[in-house]
């Protein structure tokens, strides 16, 4: 591959006689001098900063040159390697291409020669794409700073200190013991800055992560709240309902795949209700055939239900097979939002944390505005009263079921654009969410949404000291503490609904 | 209850020590190995294990069929026993692990240079056995502590128990915490010295788990007979008139808690050489609720039933794997509904009904 790719360009060389941009007497320097004459003409090249010279560059580094139309070979080790590359580089830096122009530029952030300086001060003159001028202006600080001149270095330590990425902050520490006391000032000032707005980013970045991470538990919490906290069945299947909606997902987007592929980024759309009413069903079935023998004995709840759970994992791996499934991001969805550098916003959280608000707002006007929602709340607080002034309790039980079923649903199309869809799925998030609605307190919305929210956020702050087992054990320890200070949960039922 | 003890009872129960004690090991041991009648390695490491389980399920009934309260973490204990015990037979592999070092191979594989400090004085049998008898006894009296003092109960007790497995599961499959991550311990080779797998060292270690197994049954009905057992029952219907009665329910709880727990950690150390191997899956939380399905299936609250629970279940699982591997979890799932919706009483409870309908 590597010689018919060289002999195609020897050909096109030999068929297009030399149009380089470099002077016949450079390119003969560099075939016949030495290697400190051959870096000497680089230079030369790289400083007239012109993209033509590019394919030159390039049969350089292969090794052939052509001069007065034949070829022409020259040894190139690996310092020339190096110093020929940095060059093309900071050639690429003026091309017309974007894309090649942001590579470029991100390749130089990496390490530039300071014979590249004047190849990117002509490349900052006329760049204009926001996000490739900071990075050529990075560059030229991280060059200015190792300049001879003063008041170079001053004004690259300005550049620095008003960048916001961390390679300007490993820059400016190491001039903190400058010679020179107004650079080793300034740098010191700079440095202050920097990390000040770098530690915001580090804790804007974090405090995202966290209520991403609060989102879903939220999210395959809520559920929970509805079966568990009003109508206090342990539905340990809770897991399983929500990998049968993340696999619904997984049906509705091979649905798209194979009949309507021009209309993929949409098949999200029709996940969500799919999955909710796939779930639903599921959960009504089970409220029928299993779970109304059971009401009033929750410790017989959780064994029963935990036994559908077995089934039903074992039934998706008798459909779908043992392995994870792939689940595909609608475009839209992927690629992410940079608030700062270095800290990136994955569009598809964004999206989740709008969703949990969406469906928790949903859910509240649910309970708290529809005549189901009334009937809910009636049949929790008293379900004798309730059945004597004609709410018909069992089809309300089995509604309400449902509804946290369908949220489980809900939860696994969400987490199937996030995380492995598998038979497992659901194990991993059963312990999680029934953590968040002990701590939030049963029955209460209010207390699962801030006890979702606090533990994603504490879990996540104790990552980043201390690792995520380690993190992940210190808030089951904290939770079995706090349980013992409010038995209850956060929001503590009031009333005769408390001991019984 | 009482009727398991009476003299049929008792016959019932000499009978099968006549069979864990004599019986067995002679079909393995006396009889030649081309008999019909020869019991092979496999049935000898099989029933073991199960009575193993029997312990355990004998010790979850103490605490939820008599006292009410539904652990889902006595995996934990199970493991942590037979953890402790995995160190005492991991030091006795010596140099003849895959390296020749005279440490276990996981931490040669780490480079590690000395024994964490978990592992001091481990290569003493006696230590081992102390570890057995107080970690776990230590973890339960001060979780129960905490938990008891300030009355979690109920479907938020078994839930923390849960977290409480899970962490340490999480734990230990950590590679650094010192207990070979999700490896654990397995390769053994002797203990006390004495090669581990032929097969009078394993009739030993079967014989050894027989005892401990008809000591936890005597120890249970002691315990549920006595003064102290009684009051654990009024605890169980009703733990606030016990409260008004001048009580302490707390100790109550907190002893038959913590006895349940060791019980239950002296079963993981018999385990553990019987079937070679310990790792940190013994903690999932699936595997401690299913302890509680043993219990349910033979009867809660009869200390003979959860035994007879342990075998059908585990007995079914050893067969159904082995023959129809993917139709095991639709047939546990199953006894789990049919147990809780039809059976409240498990297999003893049926056998009650159809002696009262034929008499």
């Amino acid at each position: 591959m590597r010689a018919l790719l060289l002999g195609l360009m020897l050909l096109c060389v030999l068929l297009a006689p030399p149009a380089y941009a470099v002077d016949a007497a450079l390119a003969q320097r560099i075939a016949a001098g030495d290697n400190d004459e051959k870096v000497a003409v680089l230079a030369k090249i790289v400083a007239a900063a012109d993209p033509k010279d590019i394919p030159f560059l390039q049969s350089l580094a292969e090794g052939t040159v052509t001069l007065d139309g034949k070829p022409v070979e020259i040894t190139v080790n690996n310092r020339l390697r190096r110093e020929i590359e940095g060059a093309i580089a900071a050639l690429k830096l003026v091309d017309p291409d974007r894309t090649t122009r942001l590579a470029a530029a991100k390749e130089l952030s990496g390490g530039a020669e300071p014979g590249m300086l004047p190849a990117v001060k002509k490349a900052l003159a006329t760049e204009k794409d926001p996000e490739i001028k900071p990075l050529l202006e990075a560059i030229m600080a991280t060059l200015g700073i190792k300049s001879t001149d003063k008041a170079e270095r001053l004004a690259a330590i300005k550049t620095l200190g008003a960048s916001n990425s961390p390679t300007s902050r490993t820059l400016l520490a190491e001039l903190k013991d400058d010679a020179d006391v107004e650079i080793k000032a300034a740098s010191q000032q700079a440095l202050k800055a920097v990390e000040g707005r770098l530690a915001w980013a580090e804790r804007a970045g974090l405090l995202f992560a966290g209520i991403s991470l609060g989102s879903i538990l939220l999210l395959a919490a809520l559920g929970l709240a509805i079966t568990y906290g009003l109508m206090g069945v342990i539905n340990m299947a809770h897991g399983e309902l929500i990998m049968i909606g993340a696999y619904t997902t997984y049906l509705v987007q091979n649905l798209f795949r194979a009949h309507f592929p021009g209309a993929f980024d949409a098949y999200l759309l029709f996940a969500v209700p799919a999955a909710f009413a796939a779930s639903m069903l599921v959960g009504m079935a089970l409220e029928r055939t299993v779970v109304r023998f059971l009401y009033g004995r929750p410790l017989e709840t959780l064994l029963a239900t935990w036994g559908i759970s077995l089934m039903l994992i074992q039934a998706v791996r008798t459909i779908f097979g043992a392995q994870n499934v792939q689940v595909e991001n609608p475009s839209w969805m992927s690629g992410g939002m940079e608030i700062l550098s270095g800290v990136v916003l994955p569009y598809s959280r964004i999206v989740i944390i709008a969703f949990a608000g969406a469906v928790l707002v949903g859910i509240g006007l649910l309970l708290a505005k529809t005549r189901l929602g009334l009937f809910v709340r009636g049949v929790t607080q008293n379900r004798a009263m309730a059945s004597c002034v004609g709410v018909p309790t069992a089809r309300v039980d089995m509604w309400a079921f449902g509804l946290g079923s369908g949220l489980a649903g809900l939860a696994g199309c969400a987490l199937s654009q996030i995380g492995n869809v598998g038979p497992d799925l659901g194990q991993s998030y059963i312990v999680d969410s029934f953590l968040v609605v002990v701590v939030g307190g049963v029955g209460q919305l209010a207390g699962t949404v801030l006890a979702a929210l606090g533990l994603g956020i504490v879990n996540k702050l104790l990552e980043t000291w201390a690792g995520a087992v380690i993190a992940k054990i210190v808030v089951l320890v904290f939770i079995i503490l706090f349980i013992q200070k409010r038995p209850q949960g956060m929001f503590a039922m009031k009333g005769r609904a408390v001991e019984s | 209850m009482t009727r398991f003890f009476g003299p049929r009872g008792w016959t019932i129960l000499a009978a099968c020590a006549a069979v864990v004690f004599v019986v067995f090991p002679v079909l393995n041991l006396v009889v030649p190995p081309t008999s019909a009648f020869h019991l092979s390695a496999f049935w000898v490491t099989l029933i073991g294990k199960i009575m193993c389980y029997a312990i355990v399920a004998v010790a979850m009934d103490l605490i939820w069929g008599y006292a009410g309260i539904l652990s889902l973490g006595h995996g934990l204990f199970f493991a942590l026993g037979g953890y402790a015990f995995g160190m005492y037979l991991m030091r006795q592999i010596g140099a003849d692990g895959q390296y020749r070092m005279n440490m276990p191979d996981f931490m040669v594989f780490l480079d590690w240079k000395e024994f964490p400090w978990q592992w001091w004085n481990t290569e003493h049998f006696w230590w081992a056995a102390i570890l057995v008898l107080v970690v776990p006894a230590l973890l339960a009296y001060v979780f129960g502590y905490f938990a008891f003092r300030s009355r979690v109960k109920g479907v938020y007790f078994s839930i923390i128990t849960q977290a409480l497995t899970f962490a340490a599961m999480l734990l230990f499959f950590r590679n650094n915490t010192g207990f070979g991550g999700n490896n654990g311990f397995t390769d053994f080779k002797r203990i006390l010295d004495i090669p581990i797998t032929t097969p009078e060292t394993r009739m030993a270690l079967f014989a050894i788990t027989g005892a401990a197994l008809i000591g936890t049954l005597l120890l249970g009905r002691f315990i549920v007979t006595s003064r102290y057992g009684r009051v654990l029952a009024a605890i169980r219907d009703s733990e606030t008139r016990v409260l008004f009665c001048g009580y302490d329910t707390v100790h109550y709880k907190l002893f038959v808690w913590t006895l349940s727990a060791v019980l239950c950690a002296i079963a993981g150390a018999l385990y553990v050489p019987q079937v070679g191997i310990i790792n940190p899956s013994e903690m999932s939380p699936a595997n401690s609720i299913e302890i509680a399905i043993w219990v349910a299936m033979g009867g809660r609250g009869t200390l003979v039933g959860p035994i007879i629970g342990a075998f059908l279940v585990n007995g079914g699982k050893s067969v159904f794997t082995q023959y129809f591997p993917e139709f095991w979890l639709y047939l546990l799932g199953l006894v789990f509904i049919l147990v809780t919706l039809f059976l409240p009483a498990g297999v003893l409870g049926l056998l009650d009904r159809w002696r009262r309908k034929s008499t």
